[in-house]
C-alpha cells in the first residue's frame, strides 16, 4: 500500500496555497504509507527561484550537509572549461532530509556542479520549476521537515510509501524525477522491473537505487527524450510494464495519472474548472475546501489522463 | 460521482412525530466523527438496541463506518464514506448520504446498506445476503464473488462486474463495463442497459416468467422506474470452466 496526491492549478495566477493543500492531502494519507513520504513542487518562488535551475539532493546521508559555495565552486570551475571564469553564486534551501540547490545557470549544469563537489550525491530532483523534497519517516513529520504547508507554487504531487519490495531509504522513497522537470510517483508494485532495468542499463541508463518505480520514472524519461509526448510514453508503461500501478506524472505543462490493466491500486480523480486533484482515496480529496466545484470519477483501466496548464 | 446530496431535509427535528426516528425518537444516537473515533462510533453503534436510529456526522471518507452491525438498527452516513462501509451486517439498515468507497456492503449478511451516490471498486463484495444497492454508478468487480446477496445498481457498472459470483443477484440499470460475469458460478446477473462484452463461462439467456418477476420486485422496491423488467438481458454461467481442466487453462 501507499498513498498518491497531486493538485494541478490550470492557472498561473493560483492561489499561494499549494504547499498547505498538499500537506494536509499527504497526512489524511499517512496511514497508507508510514514509512516514507515526498513531495514534488513546481513553481515555489523560495526553493525554484525564475530564471533558475534548480537540483534537489538528499543530505541525510553520513556526508552530511551540502554547502552551496562548494557547489559555486564547482560551478564556477565548470564555465572556467568553456571560458572565462565567471563566479555563478548558488542558494541552498535545507528541507529535512532534502536540500535545494538554485543557481542562474541550467539543469544539467548543476547538477555536474553538484557531482563534483560532492560525488555520492543523490540527486532526487532537478529542472527549473521542480523542486523534490522526500525522505524515509514518518509523513506527518517529513511535512513539517518539509516545512510543506509554507511551500507555494501551481503544481504539486506527494506520497507515503508502504515499502513492499526494496529498502526504507531516503533514496528508495518517492517522488522519483530524474529528468527536467519530470516527477512520478507510484501506488503498486512492477513484476517486470528487472528486466526492464536491465534493458535501460543496456541503452546506457543509470540508476540511483534498485526500487521499481525507479525504472518507471527512467523509462518514460527515455520515452520522452526519444522523441515520444506524454501520452505516447504513459501507453508504452501499459504496453511494457506488467504487474499494479497507479501512476502520477507531472511535467512542467501537464498532470497525468495512469493505472494498469487490473486497477486494483485505487485512484480518483477530483476535476474542477480551475484545477484538477487526484488521490488514492476520498479522505485526502475531502481536504479540498472548493471541492464541491468539482466532478469526481475513479480513472479507468489503462487509460491515459493528461491534463495541461494554461499557456496564456 | 454525483453531487452530494441535499441532506436538509433529513435534518428533522427530534420530535415525537417524527415517523423516521423510530420508537424513542429523543435517544436517536449522532455521532460526530471529528470528535468521536471510528472505533468507538462503531462499538456505540452496536450497542444501539433493535429499532433504534443513529446518525454518523462529518464522515470525511472515514473506513469502516457502520461495519459488523447486528441488530435491526437504522444507520444514516452524512456524507463520503470511505472503504467496506456497511460490510459484514446482518439485519441493519445502513444508508450512505454520499459516495461510498472500495467494498461498501462486502460481506453483508443481511439488512440492507444503500449508498445516495456512487461506490467505488468491490461493491457487496462476497455478500451472503442482504442487499446493496447503489443509486449512482458502481466502479470495477462490482459483486465480485457474490456469495447469495443482492446487489441492485441504478447506474452503470465498471469492468469485471460479477466476476466469480457463486450464488445471489446483481440488477444493473444502467450499462455494464467489459468482462461482465468473468467465471461465474451460480449468480444471475440482470442488465438493463448495453454490456461491453461478456467474460469468460458468462452468457445470455433467455429471460424467463420468473426472471421478469424477480427484476421486477427489486426495482419496484429499489425506485429503479427507469427500468422495463421484460428488456433486461439475463447473463449467467455457460458451466463451462466449473471445474479446472489443463484443457482448459488458457480460458481461465
Amino acid at each position: 500500500m501507499c498513498g498518491i496526491v497531486g493538485l494541478h492549478r490550470r492557472d498561473r495566477n493560483a492561489p499561494a496555497d499549494l504547499g498547505a493543500r498538499l500537506a494536509t492531502m499527504l497526512e489524511a494519507l499517512a496511514e497508507r504509507g508510514p514509512d516514507s513520504a515526498g513531495v514534488g513542487l513546481y513553481g515555489d518562488p523560495v526553493l525554484t527561484p525564475p530564471g533558475t535551475a534548480s537540483v534537489s539532493v538528499l543530505t541525510d546521508g553520513p556526508d552530511g550537509p551540502l554547502e552551496p559555495a562548494a557547489v559555486s565552486a564547482a560551478l564556477t570551475d565548470l564555465t572556467s572549461d568553456a571560458g572565462p571564469a565567471t563566479a555563478t553564486p548558488v542558494t541552498a534551501v535545507v528541507a529535512g532530509p532534502t536540500t535545494v540547490l538554485s543557481a542562474a545557470t541550467d539543469p544539467a549544469a548543476l547538477v555536474t556542479a553538484v557531482r563534483r563537489a560532492r560525488p555520492t550525491a543523490v540527486v532526487v530532483g532537478r529542472g527549473h520549476e521542480l523542486a523534490v523534497l522526500k525522505g524515509a519517516g514518518d509523513p506527518r513529520a517529513l511535512v513539517t521537515a518539509f516545512d510543506l504547508p509554507a511551500r507555494t507554487g501551481w503544481q504539486g504531487l506527494g506520497h507515503t510509501r508502504m515499502a513492499t519490495e526494496s529498502a526504507v531509504t531516503s533514496a528508495h522513497s518517492h517522488p522519483f524525477a530524474i529528468a527536467d522537470d519530470l516527477c512520478l510517483v507510484h501506488n503498486g508494485s512492477f513484476a517486470n522491473h528487472a528486466t526492464i532495468r536491465r534493458s535501460l542499463i543496456a541503452d546506457g541508463v543509470r540508476f540511483d537505487s534498485d526500487n521499481d518505480s525507479e525504472v518507471a520514472a527512467r523509462f518514460i524519461a527515455a520515452h520522452l527524450a526519444g522523441g515520444d509526448d506524454l501520452t505516447k510514453a504513459l501507453r508504452r508503461v501499459c504496453e511494457t510494464f506488467d504487474g499494479f500501478f497507479t501512476l502520477l506524472v507531472t511535467t512542467r505543462e501537464e498532470f497525468a495519472v495512469v493505472r494498469d490493466a487490473i486497477a486494483c491500486k485505487p485512484a480518483l480523480i477530483a476535476e474542477a474548472p480551475g484545477w484538477v486533484a487526484m488521490a488514492s482515496e476520498f479522505s485526502a480529496l475531502a481536504t479540498l475546501p472548493d471541492l464541491d466545484d468539482a466532478t469526481i470519477f475513479e480513472p479507468e483501466p489503462e487509460e491515459v489522463y493528461v491534463w495541461s496548464r494554461r499557456t496564456t | 460521482m454525483v453531487a452530494p446530496n441535499d441532506l436538509t431535509a433529513e435534518r428533522r427535528p427530534r420530535t415525537g412525530t417524527d415517523p423516521e426516528a423510530g420508537p424513542d425518537p429523543d435517544t436517536r444516537l449522532d455521532l460526530d466523527l471529528d470528535l468521536v473515533g471510528v472505533r468507538d462510533a462503531n462499538r456505540a453503534l452496536r450497542a444501539l438496541p433493535a429499532g433504534r436510529r443513529a446518525r454518523l456526522t462529518a464522515p470525511r471518507g472515514r473506513h469502516n463506518l457502520a461495519v459488523g452491525l447486528t441488530a435491526p438498527v437504522t444507520v444514516d452516513i452524512d456524507g463520503p464514506a470511505g472503504y467496506y462501509a456497511g460490510g459484514l451486517g446482518a439485519l441493519a439498515t445502513v444508508t450512505v448520504h454520499g459516495p461510498a468507497g472500495t467494498g461498501v456492503g462486502e460481506n453483508l449478511m443481511s439488512g440492507t446498506v444503500r449508498i445516495r451516490g456512487n461506490a467505488s471498486q468491490s461493491a457487496a463484495a462476497s455478500a451472503h445476503g442482504g442487499t446493496v444497492v447503489v443509486e449512482g454508478d458502481a466502479s470495477l468487480r462490482a459483486g465480485i464473488s457474490l456469495k447469495g446477496g443482492t446487489l441492485v445498481v441504478a447506474g452503470n457498472v465498471g469492468r469485471y462486474c460479477g466476476f466469480m459470483a457463486q450464488a445471489g443477484t446483481i440488477l444493473i440499470g444502467g450499462n455494464a463495463g467489459a468482462d461482465l460475469g468473468d467465471s461465474l458460478y451460480e449468480a444471475v446477473i440482470y442488465v438493463a442497459g448495453r454490456i461491453t462484452s461478456l467474460g469468460t463461462d458468462a452468457q445470455a439467456e433467455d429471460l424467463t416468467e420468473a426472471d421478469v418477476r424477480r427484476v421486477r420486485t427489486l426495482a419496484d422496491a429499489h425506485g429503479l422506474t427507469h427500468l422495463d423488467p421484460t428488456a433486461v438481458t439475463r447473463v449467467a454461467s455457460a458451466r463451462q470452466l466449473y471445474h479446472f481442466s489443463t484443457h482448459n487453462a488458457g480460458r481461465y
